[in-house]
Formats: structure tokens, C-alpha cells, sequence
């Protein structure tokens, strides 16, 4: 999934960055590199930008840059057993 | 921008912090009388971390302040005088990175890179410590001048977090300074190694990433060679070579309309001057 997929309240972990020249370098300089745990903290209201929690400071994406971003959600265990 | 000027004294300075932790006898806050300076001190960070309320402590005036509402989106200048030594200081544009570019980071960016300050501050938030670090490393690899402020250290202890300064300023090769500048705490220790750094009695070893590559290290050295020659004094050659090799679009333009050396005047952001605060 992407990082424009995922929901308020919501952890993951970022996988690949597909954003290129300069806006690769803006991603990388806002922490956002392969590992980084993201958080969505809360979107505007029409949906776009969205706010988003990275390395303890909140950011906020436009939704071209969230597809651009690769995560992989982060389930807690119990979540995990709920799901099968 | 109302005109303050004014002299502090220990006392008034320091009403709301412990006495021990105040002694800024030295320190006249001059307001925007500037009319000449020993030293120019840059004020750089990431936004939200203080420096605008340090420039206030340090100059008596009153730049906005704030989350959000008081982002400062250009410089601002003020003077303060310590000692016999007069110091022109520049609040710049919180930004997280002197390489990807709002209009703002930029501003902050070039007079970085070509204001040739004597000492450059980055103020960084003690609870987001990774965050600031990075744009201290950028820094040092512009400049060896470099003082870290680290700030809201009263939230950080109140966040149970400890941090050893003196590691930190071991491993970047540069002096750390606790702050929490709201309180005045710091405050005088902070001007003291800024003052002595100003003077070239500080020495540091700044801690530079080495990108370990003779086929880029080559390239950095003909393209720095040829643009010391397009832009002579031009401060900082090789880490433009790098901005170009790496497809800077900004830095591209500045070498391609012959601009980039302009970037030194200390009126050459007029347009930028004009920008409200939003
Ligand atoms: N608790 C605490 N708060 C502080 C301290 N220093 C600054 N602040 C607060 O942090 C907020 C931001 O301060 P500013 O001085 O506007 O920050 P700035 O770095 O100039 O921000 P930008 O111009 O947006 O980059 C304000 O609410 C200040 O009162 C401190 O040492 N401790
Ligand atoms: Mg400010």
C-alpha cells in the first residue's frame, strides 16, 4: 500500500521511496527513507494535504506525495489474531 | 518593525530565572542600532525551536514568536554589543534542510552559504534531537563555525529525557550549549562560546560525512576549480559542485543566469523582504 492509504491514528513503515530529484530529496530531508515508522495524524479537511507524524514532528503531504511512498502497516499482536 | 532600544541590565534581564544561572552584565541589547558590527552570528534551525526568541533575548526586539502564527519567513536583523565586541545577529527561517527548497528554506540557506557569517547557531530542539542533527551536519558541511543550541531543554526534562551534551559535542566536533532560552537559562554560557568562537579562539573539528568515492571526488574538484573561476570569492565552491552534480535546480540557475555570487550582496533578496508573515 501507499501512504496516502493510510488511515488517521494509523502506524506503518516506510518500504520505498518512488519520488525522484528533488522531490526524493525532500523526502529523505523530511526523514521519510525506508524504515521510518509514520504515523497519519489527521487529514484536512477536502482529504488532501494530510498531516502526518514522522521522527516526532508533524508534516503534512500532499497526496501526490503519499503515493509516492511505499508502507507496509504496522499491526500490533492482538490485531494480528483478530485477523486470522 | 517597531525600533527598540534599549540596555539591560543583570536585574532586568533576568527577572524570571535563578540568579545563579544569570550573569549578563556584558550584554547591551542594541535594538536595530547597526550602523557598524565586529562580528555577523546567523540564527538557523528547524521552525519552532526557538531562535526567534533568542534573537528577542538577545537584541530587545520583538520578532513574532509562536507555533505557526510566528513563523518567521524572512530574516531579520538586530545587533547586540558584549563585551567592547558588537555583533550584528540574523534570525533566519526555520528550516529542516539546506538542500530542498521552500522560498523560506532558501533564504536561510544562502545567507548561510554566502552571508559568510563568523558563527553560525543551529538552535535544535532537544526532544527532536535526529531531526535538528541533520541540519547541523548540512551546516558543518558548509562551515566549521557552528554552535549548537540545544533548546527546550526545560520540556525535555519534563519528558524524562537526558541527554549528554558533552558526547554530542565530542562527536560533531563542535561546542553544545543546553538552553531553555524562554527561561534565559543557558543564555549567558551560550554568548560566551559565541563570542569566543566569533574570535576564532574556539577551535573545532567539525564532523563531515566522506562520501569515499574518487570518481565523484574528481568531478567535485574540476566543477569547484571551474566555478571558483566563473564566481571569484565565491565562498563554499565545492559543496556547489555538489548541489550541481546532484541537479539542484535553484543552484543550477543561480551558475546559469550568473547570479550566484550575487547571493553574497546583503540586499539581495529585496522581493523576499517584502514577504507578511502569514
Ligand atoms: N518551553 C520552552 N519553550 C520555548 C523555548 N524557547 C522557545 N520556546 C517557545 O517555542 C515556540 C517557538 O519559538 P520561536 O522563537 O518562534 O521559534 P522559531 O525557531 O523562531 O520558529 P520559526 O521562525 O517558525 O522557525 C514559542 O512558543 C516559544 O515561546 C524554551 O526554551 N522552552
Ligand atoms: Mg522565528
Amino acid at each position: 500500500m501507499t501512504l496516502n492509504q493510510l488511515g488517521v491514528g494509523r502506524k506503518a513503515t516506510v518500504k520505498k521511496v518512488y519520488s525522484e530529484s528533488a522531490e526524493r530529496r525532500r523526502m529523505l530531508d523530511l526523514g521519510i527513507l525506508p524504515g521510518t515508522v509514520v504515523e497519519t495524524v489527521m487529514s484536512s479537511p477536502l482529504g488532501d494535504p494530510v498531516a502526518y507524524r514522522i521522527r516526532s514532528a508533524v508534516v503534512a503531504l500532499r497526496r501526490e506525495q503519499a503515493e509516492l511512498i511505499e508502507v507496509q502497516e504496522n499491526f500490533t499482536a492482538d490485531e494480528m489474531e483478530s485477523r486470522g | 518593525m517597531s525600533v527598540y532600544v534599549e540596555t539591560a541590565t543583570a536585574a532586568k534581564e533576568c527577572g524570571a530565572c535563578p540568579s545563579t544561572s544569570c550573569n549578563t552584565a556584558h550584554l547591551t541589547r542594541l535594538g536595530i542600532k547597526m550602523d557598524d558590527w565586529d562580528y555577523v552570528v546567523a540564527l538557523a534551525g528547524n521552525p519552532n525551536t526557538g531562535k526567534s526568541t533568542l534573537f528577542n533575548a538577545w537584541t530587545g526586539l520583538r520578532q513574532h514568536v509562536g507555533n505557526w502564527n510566528g513563523k518567521t519567513v524572512t530574516r531579520a536583523e538586530g545587533a547586540l554589543r558584549y563585551n567592547d565586541r558588537k555583533f550584528k545577529l540574523v534570525d533566519l527561517p526555520g528550516t529542516y534542510s539546506l538542500l530542498s527548497m521552500s522560498v523560506h528554506e532558501e533564504v536561510a540557506r544562502d545567507f548561510v552559504l554566502f552571508g559568510r557569517p563568523d558563527v553560525t547557531v543551529v538552535v535544535v530542539d532537544a526532544n527532536r534531537l535526529e531531526r535538528g542533527l541533520h541540519l547541523v551536519l548540512q551546516t558543518l558541511e558548509i562551515t566549521d563555525r557552528v554552535v549548537v543550541c540545544l533548546n527546550l531543554i526545560d520540556e525535555a526534562r519534563r519528558n524524562n529525557l537526558k541527554i549528554d551534551e558533552r558526547a554530542l559535542a565530542r562527536d560533531l566536533g563542535v561546542p553544545v550549549v543546553p538552553t531553555a532560552v524562554r527561561h534565559g537559562e543557558g543564555l549567558p554560557e551560550l554568548l560566551r562560546v559565541v563570542d569566543e568562537m566569533a574570535q576564532g579562539r574556539y577551535p573545532t573539528r567539525p564532523h563531515r560525512l566522506n562520501y569515499r568515492d574518487a570518481a565523484l571526488e574528481a568531478a567535485v574538484a574540476q566543477l569547484a576549480g571551474q566555478l571558483e573561476g566563473m564566481f571569484p570569492g565565491l565562498p563554499n565552491a565545492r559543496w556547489v559542485a555538489l548541489r550541481l552534480l546532484e541537479n539542484d535546480e535553484s543552484i543550477i540557475r543561480a551558475v546559469r543566469e550568473g547570479t550566484l555570487g550575487d547571493l553574497q550582496r546583503p540586499d539581495a533578496f529585496p522581493e523576499l523582504m517584502q514577504l507578511e508573515a502569514r
